[in-house]
């Protein structure tokens, strides 16, 4: 029997809003299956549960803002659903240390009675279909005190997006209530703006930067798109992220996490991949085990990743886990990034724009596609030897694109 | 099938991968890169949905001449019209 917390989705979060439970008391429950619906600052994200098991009792109601490290429901072992809770187990010892005073007097900690103490009676529509929308649209729905099943959604998967909500809103007498935990873009600003400062107070950064020679991959990816339809062919960012993850498995002071103990590498690669919201903010999600994915597999993951991230529907795993960042600001016309580090990472690797550019090859002058890769990594788990060599095997791997 | 009938059914697409465009006043001539902020997998999404809504296969060596909307229907129509 466990109980199962609020997540924290990155270091940038101190607290959530429980939107939607998928679940209710009674329902079986298995390893990673989506169960509740949270609020943050990076939109709405589908969290998992990590056991197996049955669930024993919702503590917390729809619609409240709890602080990280809150217990949400309680998992057990077998069908038996046991009324009441211990009481010891909501004891905050992992409560997040800063929490707003409007958090804390709306969660069930400061005020655990006002939750039943017996599991409640079956909802009378035991809905437990998430319906997909955006982000945006499941903020003015709530706002407007709109059901989002009964939209028609016209993005992408039938998902509901802003427009959506339009018609039905002309329907309904608008409501002036505006949630204080929902997302907004404002709160994502305020919440990126804490983690890169606490990255640059608490993080020695140094920054190393070369520029890498795309004819290979260039060549290879024109030859292997040729032959593909739209749906299956590959981006460049693919032969870079591959390339970092394989990198980073052999530079594993580069990927892992440091905390109090200090650093943690990690084993396997998960990631992150800085995505770019429409309209503003950032999300950087992780490719989990990217380093053993083949190059078709990790296209299509990160075409889903970037979908979802704008559509809504990551999970909390795919926000916490990331062991390293690649940020690729891709076309945006720079020909070098400089990352800040996300903690509690110690790495971010950034790609600039491809171009065409002079380079000098066998001892001639030629015009070839290239990027600038850049590192900025921690410079209290390695130093900028490490770091070179790390950006030379990334170097190493785009050369040689058909072993990716 | 018209321009015009095409023209929805792209806009309509876009819309999905870009949702916080505009398509009821959208500008034909805009470059979709700078102008609308579309990224290389925008663009390939875009012609994924192109690929099985209208069934033209658009070959990578062709992306360059399809830089906005205006482009992408001159295109489209001569294909769409050889089906």
């Amino acid at each position: 029997m466990s109980d199962f917390l609020m997540p924290s989705m990155g270091a940038d979060m101190e607290a959530g809003t429980l939107v939607e439970w998928l679940v209710s008391p009674g329902d079986r429950v298995e390893k990673g299956q989506v169960i509740a619906v949270v609020e943050t600052a990076k939109g709405a994200i589908d969290v998992e549960v990590f056991e197996s098991g049955v669930v024993e009792e919702c503590y917390v109601e729809p619609d409240t803002r709890v602080p990280v490290g809150t217990p949400l429901a309680r998992i057990g072992s077998s069908e038996r659903v046991v009324a009441g809770r211990p009481g010891s187990l909501l004891e905050p010892a992992v409560l997040a240390e800063t929490v707003s005073a409007e958090a804390t007097s709306a969660g069930p900690v400061a005020e655990p009675s006002k939750f039943p103490e017996s599991p409640p009676a079956p909802s009378p529509q035991p809905e437990t279909d998430r319906v997909a929308a955006s982000p945006a649209a499941r903020r003015r729905a709530r706002e407007l005190g709109l059901e989002l099943g009964n939209i028609n959604g016209s993005g992408p998967g039938g998902a509901v997006v802003l427009r959506d909500l339009a018609q039905a809103a002309d329907d309904k007498p608008r409501h002036e209530h505006r949630r204080s935990g929902a997302f907004d873009r404002d709160e994502m600003r305020q919440a990126i703006a804490a983690s890169m400062s606490r990255s640059k107070r608490e993080i020695p950064h140094y920054y190393l930067a070369t520029t890498l020679d795309l004819h290979a991959a260039e060549h290879w990816l024109a030859e292997y798109n040729r032959e593909q339809p739209p749906e299956a062919r590959l981006l460049m960012a693919a032969l870079f992220m591959k390339a970092t993850a394989r990198a980073l498995s052999r530079y594993p002071d580069l990927n892992g996490h440091y905390d109090e103990q200090g650093f943690h590498p990690a084993e396997r690669v998960h990631l992150g991949m800085a995505i770019h919201l429409r309209g503003g903010g950032l999300i950087a999600p992780a490719l989990r085990d990217a380093e053993a994915q083949d190059l078709p597999a990790l296209m299509s993951r990160l075409q889903d990743l970037v979908q979802r991230a704008r559509s809504g529907g990551l999970r909390a795993s795919e926000l916490s886990s990331a062991t390293a960042t690649v940020t690729a600001l891709g076309e945006r016309g720079v020909d070098t990034v400089y990352g800040v580090i996300h903690p509690p990472q110690v790495a971010m690797v950034g790609f600039g724009s491809v171009r065409r550019r002079p380079l000098a090859v066998g001892g001639m002058l030629a015009i070839r596609p290239a990027v600038d890769v850049s590192l900025a990594a921690d410079h209290r788990v390695c130093d900028g030897h490490l770091g070179a060599r790390f950006l030379n095997e990334i170097d190493a791997q785009l050369q040689h694109p058909e072993a990716l | 099938m018209n321009r015009e009938e095409l023209r929805t059914i792209v806009l309509e697409e876009l819309s999905a991968i870009a949702p916080d465009i505009d398509i009821d006043h959208f500008d034909d001539r805009a470059r979709l890169r700078d102008e609308y902020d579309l990224d290389s997998m925008d663009a390939l999404n875009l012609l994924t949905a192109v690929h099985q809504r209208l069934g033209v296969n658009i070959p990578e060596s062709d992306y360059a001449r399809m830089q906005n909307l205006q482009a992408l229907l001159d295109y489209l129509e001569t294909r769409v019209e050889n089906c």
